[in-house]
């Protein structure tokens, strides 16, 4: 993949929940086009971090930055604003709305803002792209598991965002599901998107990601590409405890 | 749906029409209820374009309408100012109010902003009352106007319209959206872009502003003003209460609430005169036990399965 300049830079970054420190001093770049791939074990500080760049949280000390603009400083909505989309980790649908205006939820506030007729063709191709095309005006409660997952990434794309978050996105999947997914993901990856996935899925990780910064009890612990990281000596330890 | 995109504008225009001539037929009890269902379509509807979709219980229209009653009251009474002067400021003012409540309130979450709301408004009810009666003298406040039963139903019927007009291009409108975003998942909202507490405090102050309106618009019925009347915490619940009952999610809906409950109370409140606020709340476990999504919920379920 061909990658650019830097897009997102997360600079000594740490958070705290009371005496917890949840992200200790974390710093990496993320540059155009790339996936860049936040892995390690349970608890090691993966979401939190999302929501951090997501602003879900604001960070304790440390700065994030997308190109010369200062994100966390910002609230929520205005990071979205700024280029920044996310999926949740736990799907989080908007469930007494349609299918076709979940999609629409995410462009018409966000990044690029459409909103009548042109949100609702955007969200048409959407989901048509997605397998979501047939039941667009169906409520959102009434769909599966995978395709609520689905619902997530088309609302998040539709604001066309220039930094996307995954959290889990590939999670709870079927192994049928799962190839769906990471085929959809690497078309993304394709398109030269600039994607922050955190995933535990092996197999997505080693096909999808660029560059991968594994975490470890709140810190960094390793940064290079998937193979590099997958054979560090301090890696396996984290993943599997002593031997 | 498309091709009844103007259909119910068309419906709604044509009953707000018929309705205008309802003075010219009703004798005074039935003036008297015509004014009452009047000035709860307007409460009530306005209350559920904000409380509808986000899912915020207010309980705080009777210190907006008291707000209304009591300014208008005062103007005249004290200061020989019109009517029509507070007409529109009493709205002003109250839209203040409701934008300061909502800056404060609605980052509090579910059952925390209903009970900061009832607190509130009680709480300007006893402020009011306390100044009233230690700095500007006990006696009365009277608006004393031509106004006859029949000029107060229209000035409220144009009221309604007003409020269904804004709901109707708020249902259609971005704020309109992101507020039903907000209801469903406020954190979502917050990612997709929406200024959530922007969206929420703009829609609150317009039912800060309408409530006023309506009670500038009431107290000539009443003439006679007194503070612990017009904040009346039992006006708060009776316009959730309606407004459930028709069901908050649809603009017509707390008007089907409205209409046959303004009805049933009138015959509680003459047969059952010291029990009211027993059977207010024995009407509203019922609406939350069994009719959750209001008569327009109802409704609209019989008319999905009279199409299929």
């Amino acid at each position: 993949m061909t990658t650019g300049r830097t897009l997102l830079k997360v600079n000594n970054i740490t958070k705290r929940f009371g005496g917890l420190v949840a992200v200790d001093n974390v710093s990496f770049d993320v540059k155009e086009h790339e996936v860049l791939g936040l892995i390690g074990p349970n608890g090691s500080g993966k979401t939190t971090i999302m929501n951090l760049i997501s602003g879900a949280f604001k960070v304790s000390s440390g700065t994030i930055s997308m190109q010369s603009r200062r994100l966390s400083s910002l609230p929520a909505h205005q990071i979205s604003r700024a280029g920044v989309a996310r999926t949740f980790q736990l799907v989080r649908i908007l469930p007494s709305l349609t299918i076709i205006e979940n999609v629409m939820a995410g462009s018409g506030f966000g990044h690029r803002r459409q909103w009548g007729r042109e949100a609702c063709h955007q969200a048409e191709a959407l989901l048509e792209r997605l397998g979501l095309g047939a039941q667009m005006h169906d409520p959102a409660a009434s769909l599966t598991y995978i395709d609520q997952k689905r619902l997530e990434l088309a609302r998040a794309l539709a604001g066309e965002p220039r930094v996307l978050l995954l959290d889990e996105w590939l999670a709870g999947l079927n192994p049928t599901e799962l190839q769906i997914g990471i085929d959809l993901v690497s078309q993304l990856r394709k398109e030269g998107r600039t994607i922050i996935l955190v995933e535990h899925v092996m197999d997505a990780i080693r096909s999808l990601c660029d560059r991968c910064v594994v975490m470890n009890s709140g810190e960094k612990i390793a940064e290079g590409t998937p193979a590099q990281v997958l054979s560090d000596k301090e890696v396996i330890h984290a993943y599997l405890g002593d031997d | 749906m498309s091709e009844m995109k103007w259909g119910w504008p068309v419906i709604g225009a044509a009953l707000f029409l018929l309705s205008a001539f309802i003075p010219l037929i009703a004798d005074g009890y039935w003036m008297s209820i015509a004014v009452t269902i009047a000035m709860y379509t307007a409460l009530a509807t306005s209350w559920a374009l904000f409380s509808g979709p986000t899912h915020y219980i207010s309980l705080a229209s009777g210190a907006f309408f008291g707000i209304g009653g009591y300014l208008v009251a005062t103007a005249m009474s004290d200061y020989d100012l019109s009517f029509w002067l507070m007409l529109v400021v009493a709205p002003l003012v109250s839209a203040l109010v409701a934008a300061l409540i909502g800056f404060a309130t609605l980052r509090l979450s579910g059952v925390y902003f209903v009970i900061f709301t009832l607190g509130l408004a009680e709480m300007i009810r006893n402020l009011v009352s306390w100044v009233q009666n230690n700095f500007l003298g006990s006696r009365g406040l009277y608006v004393l106007t031509d106004f006859t039963e029949a000029h107060i139903y229209w000035m409220l019927l144009v009221v309604c319209l007003v409020i269904f007009v804004f709901g109707w291009w708020l249902s259609r409108s971005r704020l309109g959206f992101a507020l039903k975003i907000i209801g469903n998942d406020e954190e979502v909202a917050k990612h997709v872009g929406i200024n959530t507490a922007l969206a929420k405090v703009l829609v609150f102050t317009t039912t800060g502003f309408f409530g006023a309106l309506v009670g500038v618009i009431i107290a000539p019925r009443y003439s006679y003003i007194e503070p612990n009347q017009v904040f009346s915490p039992e006006l708060s619940f009776m316009v959730v209460i309606m407004a459930l009952l028709g069901g908050a999610h649809r603009l017509w809906g707390p008007l089907v609430g409205v209409i046959p409950f303004a009805l049933v109370w009138e015959t509680i409140t003459i047969a059952f005169p010291n029990s009211t606020t027993f059977f207010l709340g024995l009407a509203f476990l019922f609406i939350v036990y069994f009719i959750p999504h209001g008569f327009a919920g109802l409704i609209e379920k019989h008319w999905l399965r009279l199409r299929s």
